[in-house]
């Protein structure tokens, strides 16, 4: 127990200040949905990832954002298990069409209001898998998207300057 | 086991010789390419079974004319692959079921029959398997004549009739979990059956992430689909495009420079480390102990960082192209990752004696995701989960191919197949990785990164097989007329480690199911392609 004890004192806090996203339209984005997350959710939001298709590069960045260093938690922005409890998807991969449904009950199961966040390449243009027999694409072709974070996967900071321009605190 | 030079082939074949299956030994590149009837298809492997051989991969090819279907299984013992081959003809495309023997290739069956319509007679589990209703029944994606596009729906209809095994009696139920989970993960379905709190079956239906990776390879550069390998599973991105390089290399006839695989080497070791920095965090989070994950989180965090820095990506994609890699790496670079390392070292020292010291972590992990060594061989079960049940197999040491092949590789086996083992068997891994990317950095000398790529003839074909961070990856081209891709087959060590799972967390409590699962932690993208 000492060890561990020594440990945490030792490491102390890692965790690091992030700025603001800079991207005017990015900027534009956040402003709009701060107004409606203000009026709605009191500075809180709840966040249901679903994979509908991804290789899983994805889900690795957004698990960092609950690591040590990025502590998404501390802006009130928290992974819940359930769609029921959640304010916003975070939707990444090309929506396989094995997915299809499940993201629509998925989407279904959230409450009203609620926004979606296409996350990473092929969530947001189909990536390289693009549309094919087994793959719709892009996440808008299946459910309505309101705010896209490219990148292949979004590093921790690109997901945390989208989200924030979600929260713009 | 023996890793001596002597090889069992010549034996072999006699033995198959007086069972009376004929062989006609050819080959692709320095891999023995085994061609037999269709009708010895099940003979063979009931002989290789006999033989200790384990069963590696299996994938089937249409013949450009249409005509005929060539049907692959690889085998291997004592790190020799051998590529076993038969031709069926297209009407009525049939041949029969090798996962009588082997049960390893049951699912692997399964997905070809999906793909391909070909029919393994008396398979011991004839349900659909990639399949669920994106395509009609008997219609078959990997065929020539099926466009990449298809004939899809406005909205894929849900898998909802998939016959699962029923279990009945007084206080059985069933839980089903899935295709969306609760946490940050892949899809896909679990269902259990239990009475109180103890598994008595475990199903898993994969498939939900199928997007079409085999057929829309077909008619890529290799440059293509080298990008394209990096994305099967992202978590394996430098494993999967090492091996799909490495198979196109093969069928081009090209060497990579050595100063190339040298940095390929320490990409792919840098690539262990990170995963396994991971799921060692998230086997103890998965059983309430937050400091370990914290600690781990912390650490794979700065070694992604340094990716970053040093290598352009955090994950490292497409930092391995067609004939070598894609940036060099300074003597700065290798200076800055030898200390990295002795820094981690340290940590280590501080992190594992307070895990291994902890009454808690014990509690949970020890004897619990019991994976018995002779089921773990069985099951062909490959990596970490295979080693932490005994199974001593590398392709690094076994096969070895450049840049391993210059230094030995040590390979931690334990044999007490629980959670902890494998725990315990990703430290040293880790342990192991860390000295190889000194050696790799301290034998880098200057030279050229990339060999000039030559178009192969049409036909060619090339098989790469590495150590991922999860186990061995087979890889399957062949190439079409004009430098594209006609054939492209990854098999992810998760095909044969899914299973392993089905198995291990029997008479479990269904509370144990996250950590057993993460102890595993089977890819989904990277096994339904």
């Amino acid at each position: 127990m000492l060890r561990l004890f020594k440990k945490i004192l030792a490491t102390g806090v890692v965790t690091e200040r992030v700025k603001a996203p800079k991207d005017d339209e990015l900027e534009q984005l956040g402003i709009e949905i701060k107004r409606h997350i203000d009026r709605k959710f009191s500075g809180s939001i709840a966040i249901r990832e679903v994979d509908a298709g991804s290789c899983n590069g994805c889900e690795l960045e957004i698990h960092a954002l609950n690591n040590p260093f990025y502590d998404i938690e501390r802006f009130g922005i928290h992974f819940v298990a359930s769609p029921r409890h959640a304010d916003v998807l975070l939707v990444t991969g090309p929506v396989s069409r094995h997915m299809q449904t499940a993201l629509l009950r998925t989407y279904e199961a959230t409450p009203d209001p609620k926004w979606v966040i296409a996350a990473g390449d092929c969530a947001a243009c189909g990536g390289e898998f693009g549309i094919s027999y087994a793959s719709c694409g892009a996440v808008s072709n299946v459910i309505p998207v309101d705010m896209v974070i490219p990148g292949c996967p979004p590093t921790p900071l690109a997901l945390m300057k989208g989200l924030l321009g979600l929260m713009h605190r | 086991m023996s890793h001596s030079n002597s090889s069992w082939k010549t034996d072999f074949l006699k033995q198959a010789n007086e069972a009376g299956i004929s062989v006609e030994q050819l080959a692709i590149g320095p891999l023995s390419l085994w061609q037999i009837v269709s009708s010895d298809w099940q003979r063979f492997a009931e002989l290789a079974v006999q033989h200790n051989l384990r069963w590696v991969a299996g994938w089937a090819e249409q013949e450009q004319e249409q005509e005929w279907f060539l049907i692959n299984a690889c085998f291997e013992k004592q790190g020799r692959h051998v590529l076993l081959r038969t031709r069926v003809h297209n009407p009525k495309p049939e041949l029969p079921s090798q996962a009588t023997v082997y049960p390893a290739a049951s699912r692997s069956e399964r997905h070809t029959q999906d793909m391909f319509g070909l029919n393994f007679v008396n398979h011991p589990d004839n349900r659909p398997w990639t399949r669920h209703k994106a395509w009609p029944k008997n219609s078959y994606p990997l065929r020539k004549d099926f466009p990449a596009q298809g004939e899809p729906e406005a909205v894929t209809p849900p898998d909802r009739d998939y016959p699962f095994v029923k279990a009945y009696g007084a206080g059985v139920y069933e839980i089903p979990v899935g295709p969306v989970h609760a946490g940050i993960i892949e899809p896909g379905h679990f269902r259990f059956q239990a009475v109180g709190e103890t598994i008595l079956n475990l199903e898993e239906r994969l498939g939900y992430v199928h997007k079409g990776v085999e057929k829309i390879a077909e008619g890529r550069t290799p440059e293509q689909l080298a990008r394209l390998a990096g994305r099967i599973s992202g978590d394996t991105t430098v494993g999967h495009c090492w091996a799909a390089c490495m198979a196109m290399e093969q069928a081009a006839g090209i060497d990579i420079p050595s100063r190339a695989a040298l940095i390929r080497g320490i990409l792919a070791e840098r690539e262990r480390v990170a995963n396994h920095l991971g799921d060692m965090g998230a086997i103890c989070n998965d059983v309430g102990f937050a400091f370990a994950q914290m600690q781990f989180t912390r650490l794979r965090e700065l070694w992604l960082r340094t990716n970053a820095q040093l290598f352009g990506h955090r994950l490292l994609m497409d930092r391995i192209v067609p004939g070598g890699v894609a940036f060099d790496l300074s003597e700065q670079a290798g200076i800055a990752i030898k200390r990295e390392i002795a820094h981690l070292r340290v940590e280590f020292s501080e992190i594992l004696p307070a895990l291994d010291l902890n009454s808690s972590l014990e509690d949970r992990l020890y004897t619990a995701g019991f994976l018995s060594e002779d089921l773990a061989a069985a099951l062909g079960t490959l990596g970490y989960v295979g080693r932490a049940s005994g199974q001593d197999f590398d392709v690094r040491r076994d096969a070895p191919y450049a840049p391993y092949d210059r230094l030995a590789v040590k390979v931690p086996v334990e044999t007490q197949s629980d959670i902890a083992s494998r725990f315990w068997v990703r430290h040293k891994e880790i342990n192991v990785a860390l000295k190889l990317i000194g050696q790799f950095i301290d034998l880098l000398a200057p030279g050229e990164l990339r060999s000039a790529w030559q178009t192969p003839t049409e036909g060619r074909e090339g098989l790469g097989i590495i150590e991922g961070w999860r186990g061995e990856i087979i890889t399957y081209v062949r190439f079409d007329a004009g430098n594209t891709i006609a054939r492209f087959y990854p098999r992810d060590p998760s095909w044969l480690n899914w299973p392993a799972l089905e198995k291990l967390v029997l008479d479990n409590i269904v509370p144990d199911f996250p950590v057993c699962n993460k102890s595993v932690n089977g890819s989904y993208s990277g096994h339904d392609l």
